[in-house]
């Protein structure tokens, strides 16, 4: 029992968060410590108490794709100030500064890819550029990648998250809702299926429009999904939320989501719903 | 009141009394008035032009402004509003139903507040919840069986934030209004007629042909909204309805509407029967040329429009 206790004094949750080393992260929930390379075994959920961290595009797809099956295409499309922005700094600075710390040009990423084996078309939002909101870029870059789905055949998947449209491209952002809803038709009118993830968070003109005319919604457990942000249905209604308000299982329970499904288990469960709705035989088992 | 508004006033009193004078009398003052009139044209563009993005936002809220039942009355005959959505409930802040615009049979979809204390409480300010947007598409299924091309008269500050609304799906509610308007295999004409707020308008809002009455504003969120998320204070709207670029003029600059329907000078409340007569005439207008094109042509022509919006630069 000391031993044990000794040990667990030396686990990096007793360290102050800025100056945990490299090689761990501290769960956001459990307050655990967890070595990098066991959270990308596991999906980056925590093996301790199974909370789902949010994952940025890059890493959405490589827990989603076969190891080196990604072609990417989206990247060429860049924002621009269609409003000359300003609020408390010009558009144009936040950009540089998101596009700096995630190397993309706006927070979407999309391409192609097998998933077991499954040729399919991918979309993944990027929370970690100015919190995944959908302007012009975005909706651009997922109208492609439906296009393309559309064009080669292929089902297509997204994962969503996102706070929502964004507010410094004003109207515009809002005309993406219907944009993109335009795209995904090639989809609905070929038969192709869609596929839609719903993540941490998913909110906004995003929960309004693509995220959720999918033919298939899957939720990441305990995410926050919803239109109306909390804060403001609670300053609308000025009561406390219930507890659970606008959490996956939440949605599950009211009938919005078709499952809420682990991270760990999200390529078995695409490629064998994905395998019945295109009508392939069944993989070889061990295959 | 500021002094152009002033001179306006005397200068619009003077020549209607002119005109009384001329048409007591039998005189034909016309050549004489014709320079008053002119000025009075140009201070009255005048007055338009120099209002503040904030002001023109008063001006779409401002008491009294037509509702779209008030458009209805002076526009429409026949209404009959279908209530309901087969499903959960009935949502008085958005309605609809087949009616005659200027005689030619459609279907009606349209944000309705209310026009006294007791009905803006009845009709949420404007604010749908899912069963507005329910009865939305149930209506379109209507137009698309029996032909009737879809007008919609937008006014909402957004979609109802509430509890209710959140477990009853409001995202997917308005997703799938936004999805069946892609759909329609009928005409489509939009018109924003006092606030254009976020998902909740553009639910109803996938026309062939957008248009924006003079004084209307439309945008992703809420002056109110974008200043509570930009400065944590609701009070410096003024300043996010300036950034959002929000109005007719707005709007049409950024390829957003078709047309900016004029309005009164000081704003469709101060005379109604002009407002409506205005929008009338722009929506018959649209729907004529429209008619000529068949339901696959109006898809796809819809379909095209709202796929080209966007604003970025390729590599």
């Amino acid at each position: 029992m000391a031993l044990d206790r000794f040990f667990r004094r030396r686990r990096p949750q007793q360290q102050p968060g800025a100056e945990m080393p490299d090689l761990w992260t501290q769960c956001p929930r459990c307050k655990e410590g967890v070595y990098n390379r066991d959270l990308e075994l596991s999906a980056h959920v925590c093996p301790r108490c199974g909370h789902h961290l949010r994952l940025d595009a890059g890493q959405r797809l490589a827990v989603l794709l076969d190891e080196g099956s990604f072609q990417r295409q989206s990247g060429r499309v860049w924002p621009v100030d269609p409003l000359a922005f300003e609020d408390t700094e010009p558009y144009p600075a936040r950009l540089a500064r998101a596009q700096q710390k995630t190397g993309r040009p706006d927070a979407v990423l999309t391409g192609s890819g097998t998933i077991l084996g499954l040729p399919v078309t991918v979309a993944a939002m990027d929370f970690a550029f100015s919190g995944g909101s959908m302007g012009s870029v975005v909706g651009e870059e997922i109208a492609r990648a439906a296009e393309h789905a559309a064009g080669a055949g292929t089902p297509f998947v997204l994962v969503a998250a996102s706070g929502g449209a964004r507010m410094q491209e004003g109207a515009l952002s809002l005309m993406q809702m219907a944009k993109t809803t335009v795209a995904l038709e090639g989809l609905a009118e070929r038969g192709i299926p869609y596929v839609s993830i719903l993540s941490d968070p998913t909110t906004g003109g995003v929960t309004a429009s693509f995220a959720t005319v999918a033919d298939v919604i899957v939720a990441e457990p305990g995410a926050l999904i919803g239109f109306a942000g909390p804060r403001v249905i609670q300053q609308t209604i000025r009561q406390h939320l219930p507890e659970g308000f606008q959490r996956s299982e939440f949605l599950l329970e009211h009938g919005m989501v078709d499952a809420v499904v682990d991270r760990r288990e999200h390529r078995a469960y695409l490629r064998s719903l994905l395998g019945v709705l295109t009508r392939q035989p069944a993989p070889e088992v061990g295959a | 009141m500021s002094a152009p508004a002033d001179t306006l006033r005397e200068l619009e009193a003077r020549l209607r009394d002119l005109e009384g004078t001329a048409q007591r009398t039998g005189q034909n003052l016309d050549a004489a008035l014709a320079p008053l009139r002119a000025e009075v044209e140009r201070l009255r563009g005048e007055g338009h032009a120099r209002l503040t993005r904030w002001e023109r936002v008063a001006l779409a809220r401002a008491p009294g402004r037509p509702t779209a039942l008030d458009y209805v009355e002076r526009l429409c005959t026949d209404f009959t509003e279908l209530h309901g959505d087969r499903a959960y409930g009935d949502d008085p802040a958005l309605i609809g139903g087949p009616a005659r615009w200027g005689g030619v049979p459609v279907m009606l979809l349209m944000g309705q507040k209310g026009r006294d204390t007791k009905s803006k409480i009845r009709r949420r300010f404007g604010m749908s919840n899912p069963e507005g947007y329910r009865k939305a598409v149930r209506l379109m299924d209507l137009a698309d069986r029996f032909g009737l091309p879809v007008v919609t008269l937008i006014d909402t500050p957004g979609a109802y934030p509430g509890i209710e609304a959140e477990e009853r799906g409001q995202g997917w509610a308005i997703a799938e209004s936004i999805q069946r308007m892609v759909r329609l295999r009928v005409p489509a004409v939009c018109v924003v007629i006092g606030e254009g707020g976020s998902g909740g308008a553009l639910a109803i809002g996938v026309g062939n042909r957008v248009l924006v009455q003079e004084n209307a504003w439309y945008s992703v969120i809420s002056p109110e909204g974008a200043a509570s998320i930009i400065w944590k204070d609701a009070a410096k709207a003024p300043e996010a309805a300036e950034a959002l670029r929000l109005t007719a003029p707005d709007l049409l600059e950024l390829g957003l509407v078709e047309e900016v329907v004029p309005e009164p000078l000081g704003g469709a409340h101060l005379d109604p029967d002009a407002a409506a007569a205005a929008l009338g005439e722009a929506v018959s207008r649209h729907l004529a040329q429209l008619s000529a094109l068949g339901p696959d042509e109006l898809k796809a022509e819809r379909s095209a429009r709202f796929r080209a919006l966007g604003s970025f630069r390729e590599e």
